[in-house]
């Protein structure tokens, strides 16, 4: 195995590992940091694909000022275990049962989806990642949908202040 | 040496230059509490610590070795394991800084040319914005674990105080990239130490005191330190911790000091450049150590500068605090931001 494989193999069961935690913690403040680990393995694996970009932007916005937010949110409603109200079991069951379905139609996306299968992972040679070739897709060939999404994005932020403003 | 397609030479080069950099760090962070006493001393009239030593300079092996000997206490109602994460995460972050800082430019030794830096990555800058981003987990994991209101209360002013000016801080950041075009710290060190180039002061002066600070602000210095005010919060976050955990704390903030500095140093003051002379004159491993010790004089004077300040403006309200982040700085450093770009299109023709 090369060093590229081990540190692949080392990142997705680390990922797969803390998300699955993320599931089973009773205390919504463990879940948040174990998600926190997730994205810190998502952004491993951006850098083996030599995206150093996207992996720090990743680990600035989700696992930085996101995460942070929801850490503060967890916080201020000091929300324990004992306070999580308690489900019937066939919530739980019904819960299985979809889950278990959407999980079957990603498989099955995945599987058959043309455009990934037979393709090789471009492992150290890829340069979309990289901040110069990303800049100038986004704003060349991209541009409309870049701008359109920055709006999306001021208008998130304006019904945030609306909402938060009561008078 | 190649096994695993693996230079493992180089691994030993850089786990040495990890260990030397993270002790000295260490080191300097230990003198740095001992300087903040005396210039507190100084500025307020009085000897200072003079008693362990000559002039006093074995105080801080006092204090660390006080610390250390202290009783280990974790409150019964403590989140035990995240108690513990709390210190460890606040020094973690503030040590990981220097892993893209230029400390000098390279030395050769037993034929091997060896760059004094430990990672030359091309996102070097927006590495430490997100090491800095990082450092709001160990303030907010510590004080919510301690399991007391106050705790809680002074880390969320942590955290919001920090994600507050960490916006400033990029603004002004990306003024800074406009002007060098490279995100890379070495890169930028070395376009300012190109000859008939001058540092980045000159041409960033408003980015550089909203990059100060925000820096000031994001090592939670008087006059804000909100987190740690004590008239209103008793001790701040770490009021439960006691012993090296405590210290840990207390310790992160001078490392965070230092390394916020030399930040600044690389990117506004010209890093290992030493002004009016030219370094490709001189043999590279003088180069190498001058410039170092030019680095370090850089460091030590804005560290001064953190503690002049620190004992000269008294404490901000924190809807102050809050004004001067969102309704100043932001708007400056966007203003900042356009007058930069429109001087560059101009410059371009």
């Amino acid at each position: 195995m090369s060093t590229i494989q081990i540190l692949f193999f080392f990142l997705s069961t680390l990922a797969i590992f803390s998300s699955i935690m993320v599931l089973v913690s009773k205390n919504p403040v463990h879940s948040v940091l174990w998600l926190i680990a997730v994205f810190f393995a998502i952004s491993g694996h951006y850098i083996l694909l030599n995206a150093q970009f996207l992996a720090i932007v990743n680990l600035i916005v989700y696992a930085g000022a996101i995460m942070v937010l929801f850490l503060f949110v967890i916080m201020l409603m000091n929300l324990n275990a004992a306070t999580e109200p308690r489900k019937n079991w066939w919530m739980k069951l019904t819960g299985v049962v979809s889950g278990g379905c959407f999980l079957m139609v990603l498989v099955s996306l995945v599987r058959q989806a043309t455009e990934i299968t037979g393709k090789n992972v471009l492992m150290k040679t890829g340069d979309i990642g990289l901040i110069k070739n990303l800049g100038k897709a986004l704003f060349s060939d991209f541009v409309v949908p870049f701008e359109i999404s920055s709006v999306l994005f001021l208008s998130a932020m304006v019904g945030a202040v609306v909402i938060g403003k009561k008078d | 040496m190649t096994l695993l397609a693996f230079d493992w030479i180089l691994l030993l080069e850089k786990l040495i230059l990890i260990a030397i950099i993270v002790f000295a760090s260490l080191g300097i962070a230990l003198y740095t509490t001992f300087a903040e006493r005396k210039v507190a001393a100084i500025l307020q009239d009085r000897p200072g610590p003079n008693r362990a030593g000559p002039f006093g300079l074995f105080q801080p092996f006092a204090d660390g070795l006080k610390l250390i000997m202290k009783e280990e206490i974790i409150p019964n109602t403590a989140n035990k394991a995240l108690f513990v994460l709390g210190p460890g995460l606040a020094m973690t972050a503030a040590l990981m800084t220097c892993a893209v800082i230029p400390w000098s430019s390279s030395v050769e030794l037993f034929g091997r040319k060896i760059d004094l830096q430990i990672a030359d990555i091309n996102i070097g800058i927006l590495y430490i914005f997100g090491v800095v981003s990082m450092g709001v987990y160990g303030i907010m994991i510590g004080g919510w674990a301690s399991n007391n209101k106050f705790s809680l209360m002074s880390a969320l002013r942590g955290a919001s105080q920090a994600i507050s000016y960490e916006l400033a801080m990029g603004l002004s950041l990306i003024a800074v990239l406009m002007v060098s075009g490279s995100l890379s710290l070495r890169t930028i060190v070395d376009q300012q130490m190109a000859a008939g180039s001058m540092w980045n002061i000159a041409y960033q002066p408003l980015g550089f005191i909203i990059f100060f600070v925000c820096a000031m602000a994001e090592c939670n210095r008087t006059p804000f330190d909100l987190p740690e005010a004590e008239n209103e919060l008793n001790f701040g976050y770490h009021q439960e911790y006691s012993s090296m955990k405590l210290g840990f704390y207390l310790f992160s903030e001078y490392i965070n000091m230092i390394m916020s500095s030399a930040v600044m140093a690389s990117l506004f003051l010209g890093g290992f450049d030493i002004p009016f002379l030219d370094e490709s004159t001189l043999a590279p491993n003088t180069a190498a150590i001058l410039g170092l010790l030019a680095l370090l004089t850089k460091i030590v004077f804005f560290v001064f500068v953190f503690m002049w300040i620190r004992w000269t403006i008294p404490r901000f309200r924190y809807d102050q605090l809050m004004d001067l982040g969102w309704k100043s700085l932001i708007p400056l450093a966007l203003f900042n931001m356009l007058i930069t770009g429109a001087f560059i299109l101009w410059r371009q023709g």
